[in-house]
């Protein structure tokens, strides 16, 4: 059976719900410690879970962009590998180029814990369709890219998953978004806290139910 | 050698903190057009020929220290004790 490769650098702590989130759904994970690479051929998708990596030192993500771990991940990714973001996840991965755009600090300055609503406009192997509701955290998740960089995006369906009601002023309310050809996505929001009622919603489960059966 | 590298984020846009800054001073009747807050980095180059050592922290920089996509970023040779202008 394949596996689902869960990246932790220092600082990382939603690996653990991420491990569990992937086992709720059926599938193996397996630990990609930062300092080594891996074969991508032995993973059936990545996944990058939210933390601190490296403190949030310099820019939140840019120490981590550059840990061989991530070496191995750009290759899963050129290959076509499913490879998933979450919060410091797409920081990293947008630090790392495999996504387009950057994540600066929230409009109003504040680290901001609620559950907020997404819309999905474009599926990219990570799934998600229609109206989802899903927890946010964090301080730095206000979405920037150049204006041509927002209109490519759009029409090249790049855009993932956007906020009804913008939270941190993120550029056309964007909360995820997926590489070109769709399988590296990033969200800000966390879908591994939201797999079942007690957490406060289970519209996560479709996101990682996706890339299985996707 | 000693480097600074001064990195500024690139516009009034993206820049929380220094309008979180320029508010403050406002309210203080300090009113400035601008107030952007960045980062410094000094690094200390195993290099003595000045160039050499520039080229390394330009290098550097655009390596992991500055993000082009939401910052600028400019060198100076530190010389302790003086002020440059």
């Amino acid at each position: 059976m394949k596996k689902i490769g869960i990246v932790r650098f220092l600082g990382t702590n939603c690996d653990r719900d991420v491990w569990q989130a992937v086992e709720m759904v059926g599938v193996r994970p397996e630990w990609l410690w930062y300092e080594d690479q891996f074969n991508p051929a032995d993973y059936q998708a990545i996944v990058v879970p939210g933390g601190f990596s490296y403190g949030d030192y310099l820019r939140c993500g840019a120490l981590a962009a550059k840990a061989p771990v991530m070496r191995s991940v750009s290759e899963a990714a050129g290959q076509g590998k499913p490879v998933l973001g979450i919060c410091n996840g797409f920081q990293v991965l947008c630090e790392t180029q495999l996504l387009p755009g950057a994540l600066v600090r929230n409009e109003r300055r504040k680290f901001i814990d609620k559950w907020v609503e997404l819309e999905s406009e474009n599926q990219g192997k990570w799934g998600g369709s229609g109206s989802i509701r899903l927890p946010i955290a964090h301080g730095e998740g206000r979405f920037y890219a150049e204006d041509e960089e927002l209109k490519r995006l759009w029409d090249q369906k790049q855009v993932w998953l956007t906020y009804r009601q913008n939270p941190n002023g993120a550029l056309d309310d964007i909360a995820g978004v997926s590489n070109r050809d769709g399988n590296v996505c990033g969200l800000m929001p966390h879908p591994e806290r939201a797999m079942t009622d007690w957490m406060g919603g289970a519209d996560g489960r479709s996101i990682f139910e996706s890339v299985i059966h996707g | 050698m000693k480097i600074g590298v001064k990195i500024l984020p690139k516009n009034e846009v993206l820049d929380t903190q220094g309008r979180a800054v320029e508010a403050t001073l406002r309210s203080h009747k300090r009113e400035v057009n601008q107030c952007r807050v960045g980062k410094y980095v000094q690094l200390d180059i195993g290099e003595t020929d000045e160039a050499k050592a520039l080229a390394k922290a330009k290098e550097i920089a655009e390596f992991v220290l500055y993000n082009p996509l939401i910052e600028t970023f400019e060198l100076e040779v530190v010389v302790p004790g003086t002020v440059r202008k």
